[in-house]
C-alpha cells in the first residue's frame, strides 16, 4: 500500500532526510550526546583508555621489562634515560608504571565484574521475590555491611592468602553487598511499572522477567556504580599489596612499588611520588568518568 | 524513643552472630596449624598434640563455633593472642585510646573545614569557592591515603624536618597522620555538604525565607543547613565509625600502635585469634555508630520524631 502524503508529512519526511529534526533517538544515544559534552569526564575516558592499551601492549610501549635491573643505575633520578628514574634494584620506574596498569586495571575492573554478577542476582531475586527472601538476603548483606569494606577484604586476604586471584576474590565479595543494594533498590523502582506488566501478561517466567525486562532497566546505577566500583579496587588492591597482602614482587603493581619505596623515602623522591601519582590519576579518572556517566544516564541526579 | 533504641540494640545480636559466622569460616580457610604455631617450629610432634587438645582444636568444627559464639556473648571472650597470651579484648581496650586520638582529631579537622567549605560552594555555586572546593575535594577523594601519609612524610619531616615520621608519643606526632586522614574524610563531606545543600536551596521554602526578607546568614546557617544536615550527619558518622576500625593504611605508614596496625601485624604474624577477634569487635563498633547515626536522626529532623510517635500511636490504637 502506498504511503499516503500530505503536505505535512512530506515536510517532516524532507526534514528528516536534511537531519534537521532527529529521527527519535534511543535513550543511549541521548545519553552518550550528553556524555559528549562533559569535558572533564572525556578526558578521562581518555586517560583511562592510554592506560587500557598500557595495560595491553606493556612490552612494546614501555622502555624497559618490568624486571630489568641495572645495579649500576640504581637510585638515578628522573633523566633522559630514565625519564621517572629508577628504584633500589635500578629498575626503570615508568616502565614498572606502564607494566603496574596491567594489574591493577585486571584487579579494578574484574573484581567489579565478579561483584556485579553475585550482587545483581542477589539484588534482583531480593527485590523480584520479596517477602521473605528479600528479608533473609538483604539481613545477610547486612552482616557484610557491618564489617567496613577495607577490613573485610584484609580478613579475607589474609585467610585466602596472596596472589591475584585471592585478591580478586577479597575485593570482590566486599563489593557485592553494595551492588546487591543498589540493584535492589533500582529493580524495586521498576517492578511496578507497566511494561513489567505486559510482560507478565504475556506469560513471561520468573527469569526472562528479571534477566530481559528489570535488570536491563536497571542499567544505569548499574554502570554507575561499576565505575566508581573499579575506582575504589584500584584503591583496594593497592592499599592490600601496600600492605604485602596482594600483588608479590618482582610483578610490577604500583601499591607494591610503594611499599617498596618507603624504606628510600630518604633522598629518593621519585620512587614515591610518581607510583601514587598514577594511582591518584586513574582513580580520579574513574570517578569523573563515574560522575559524567551518572549526569549522563540520569539528569535528574546532576549535582 | 528508648524502645526503639532498644530494638536496634537487639536487632544488633543476630548482625554479630552473622559477623561471628564469616570470621569464623573465614578462620577456617586460613592455611597452617594453629597449635604448630603457637608451639613454634621445633616443637616436638607430642607437644604440639597436647597443646591442640588443650585449645579444643580436636573437638568437632560445630562445636568449636557454638562455643566461640557463647564465648563471646557470655563471657566478652574473644580469644587469646597466640603471640603475647593476652585477651584480644584486652589488647583491643588498650590501643583504643590511640585510635580514638587520630579518629577524633581527624574527624574534627574534616568537620571543620569540609562543611564550611561546602556550604559555600553550594551558597555561591558556579564561583570561583565552588570551583575550588571541588579542586580540593576532588583531589582528596581520588588521594590514596598511605600515599598522601607517604607525601606528607617526605615534605614534612624529610625535607623540612618540621615533624616526626613515626610513633604516637605526644601532639607533634599527631599532626601528620591526623592530617593525613583528615584530609581524605574532609573531601567526602565537603563533597556530600555541597550536594545536600544544592539540593535543599532550590526548594520554595527557602524562597519564601529570602521573600519575607531574612538574612542570608540566617537563611543559609538555619533554614537551609538544618535541612540538608541528615546526608552530612550519615557520611560524618561512616566516616569515623570506619576510622575507629583503624584507618589501617595511615596507622601503618605512620607505625601508630592503634587497633589498624595490630589487625595488620596480626596478619602479617598469622595471629588467627587476634583477626577474628578484632573484625568481630570493630563490627561491633561500626554498628554501634550506625546506630547512633540513626536515633541522632530523630533530633535533627522532627519528621523523624514524629515518625516514631505515630507508629507508636498507631500501635495503641490497634491494640
Amino acid at each position: 500500500m502506498a504511503k499516503m502524503m500530505t503536505p505535512a508529512i512530506e515536510k517532516v519526511e524532507k526534514a528528516r532526510a536534511n537531519k534537521k529534526i532527529s529521527s527519535g533517538i534511543s535513550p543511549t544515544i541521548a545519553a552518550w550526546h550528553r556524555l559528549r559534552r562533559n569535558k572533564a569526564a572525556m578526558i578521562s575516558g581518555a586517560i583511562i583508555l592510554v592506560f587500557v592499551v598500557f595495560a595491553i601492549f606493556p612490552s612494546q610501549i614501555a622502555p624497559y621489562g618490568f624486571d630489568d635491573q641495572n645495579y649500576s643505575a640504581a637510585f638515578t633520578p628522573p633523566c633522559s634515560e630514565y625519564p621517572l628514574g629508577t628504584d633500589n634494584l635500578g629498575r626503570d620506574i615508568l616502565s614498572r608504571i606502564i607494566w603496574g596498569s596491567r594489574m591493577s586495571l585486571i584487579i579494578g575492573i574484574v573484581s567489579v565484574v565478579i561483584g556485579l554478577l553475585f550482587g545483581c542476582v542477589i539484588g534482583a531475586v531480593a527485590a523480584f521475590y520479596g517477602g521473605k527472601v528479600d528479608e533473609v538476603l538483604m539481613r545477610i548483606m547486612d552482616v557484610f555491611l557491618a564489617i567496613p569494606n577495607m577490613l573485610l577484604a584484609l580478613a579475607i586476604a589474609a585467610s585466602l592468602g596472596t596472589g591475584l586471584g585471592n585478591m580478586l576474590l577479597a575485593i570482590a565479595i566486599s563489593n557485592v553487598p553494595r551492588f546487591a543494594r543498589i540493584v535492589r533498590s533500582s529493580v524495586l523502582a521498576n517492578k511496578g511499572m507497566e511494561f513489567v506488566e505486559a510482560a507478565t501478561a504475556i506469560g513471561a517466567s520468573n527469569s526472562r522477567l528479571i534477566f530481559r525486562h528489570l535488570l536491563p532497566n536497571s542499567l544505569a546505577p548499574i554502570i554507575v556504580q561499576g565505575t566508581l566500583g573499579i575506582a575504589s579496587g584500584i584503591l583496594c588492591a593497592c592499599g592490600l599489596s601496600f600492605l604485602g597482602l596482594g600483588i608479590q614482587p618482582p610483578t610490577a603493581e604500583w601499591g607494591m612499588m610503594l611499599s617498596s619505596a618507603r624504606q628510600y623515602i630518604r633522598g629518593n623522591w621519585w620512587m614515591v611520588t610518581f607510583p601514587g601519582l598514577t594511582i591518584m590519576l586513574n582513580i580520579g579518572c574513574f570517578n569523573l568518568l563515574g560522575d559524567g556517566l551518572r549526569d549522563a544516564l540520569d539528569p535528574r541526579l546532576k549535582d | 524513643m528508648l524502645k526503639y533504641v532498644v530494638k536496634r540494640l537487639v536487632l544488633l545480636i543476630p548482625v554479630l552472630i552473622g559477623v561471628v559466622t564469616i570470621v569464623f569460616i573465614l578462620n577456617q580457610l586460613m592455611p597452617g596449624d594453629p597449635a604448630r604455631m603457637m608451639a613454634g617450629d621445633g616443637a616436638p610432634e607430642e607437644a604440639v598434640e597436647a597443646l591442640r587438645e588443650e585449645m579444643g582444636l580436636n573437638r568437632p568444627l560445630i562445636v568449636q563455633y557454638i562455643d566461640y559464639i557463647v564465648g563471646i556473648f557470655t563471657r566478652g571472650d574473644l580469644g587469646t593472642s597466640y603471640k603475647t597470651g593476652a585477651p584480644v579484648l584486652t589488647e583491643v581496650i588498650e590501643r583504643m585510646p590511640t585510635t580514638l586520638i587520630l579518629a577524633g582529631i581527624s574527624t574534627l579537622i574534616a568537620v571543620g573545614i569540609g562543611i564550611p567549605l561546602g556550604i559555600a560552594a553550594a551558597t555561591w555555586q558556579n564561583t570561583f569557592i565552588d570551583y575550588f572546593s571541588s579542586c580540593v575535594s576532588f583531589i582528596g577523594v581520588s588521594m590514596p591515603n598511605f600515599w598522601q601519609g607517604l607525601m606528607n612524610i617526605l615534605l614534612f619531616s624529610v625535607y623540612l624536618g618540621w615533624f616526626p615520621s613515626s610513633g604516637f608519643y605526644g601532639p607533634e606526632y599527631w599532626i601528620l597522620p591526623c592530617l593525613t586522614v583528615g584530609t581524605s574524610t574532609m573531601a567526602t563531606i565537603t563533597r556530600t555538604t555541597r550536594s545536600s545543600m544544592l539540593e535543599v536551596i532550590r526548594q520554595d521554602y527557602i524562597r519564601t525565607a529570602r521573600a519575607k526578607g531574612m538574612s542570608e546568614y540566617n537563611v543559609i546557617v538555619k533554614h537551609a543547613l538544618g535541612n540538608a544536615l541528615i546526608p552530612i550527619v550519615t557520611i560524618v558518622g561512616l566516616e569515623f565509625g570506619s576510622l575507629l576500625g583503624g584507618a589501617v593504611l595511615t596507622e601503618t605508614v605512620f607505625a601508630i600502635p592503634g587497633i589498624g596496625k595490630y589487625m595488620v601485624d596480626a596478619i602479617t604474624n598469622r595471629n588467627y585469634p587476634v583477626i577474628m577477634g578484632g573484625v568481630v569487635i570493630l563490627a561491633f563498633i561500626f554498628s554501634v555508630c550506625n546506630l547512633v547515626i540513626d536515633v541522632l536522626y530523630a533530633y535533627i529532623d522532627p519528621r523523624m520524631k514524629s515518625q516514631y510517635k505515630t507508629k507508636k500511636k498507631k500501635k495503641e490504637a490497634e491494640e
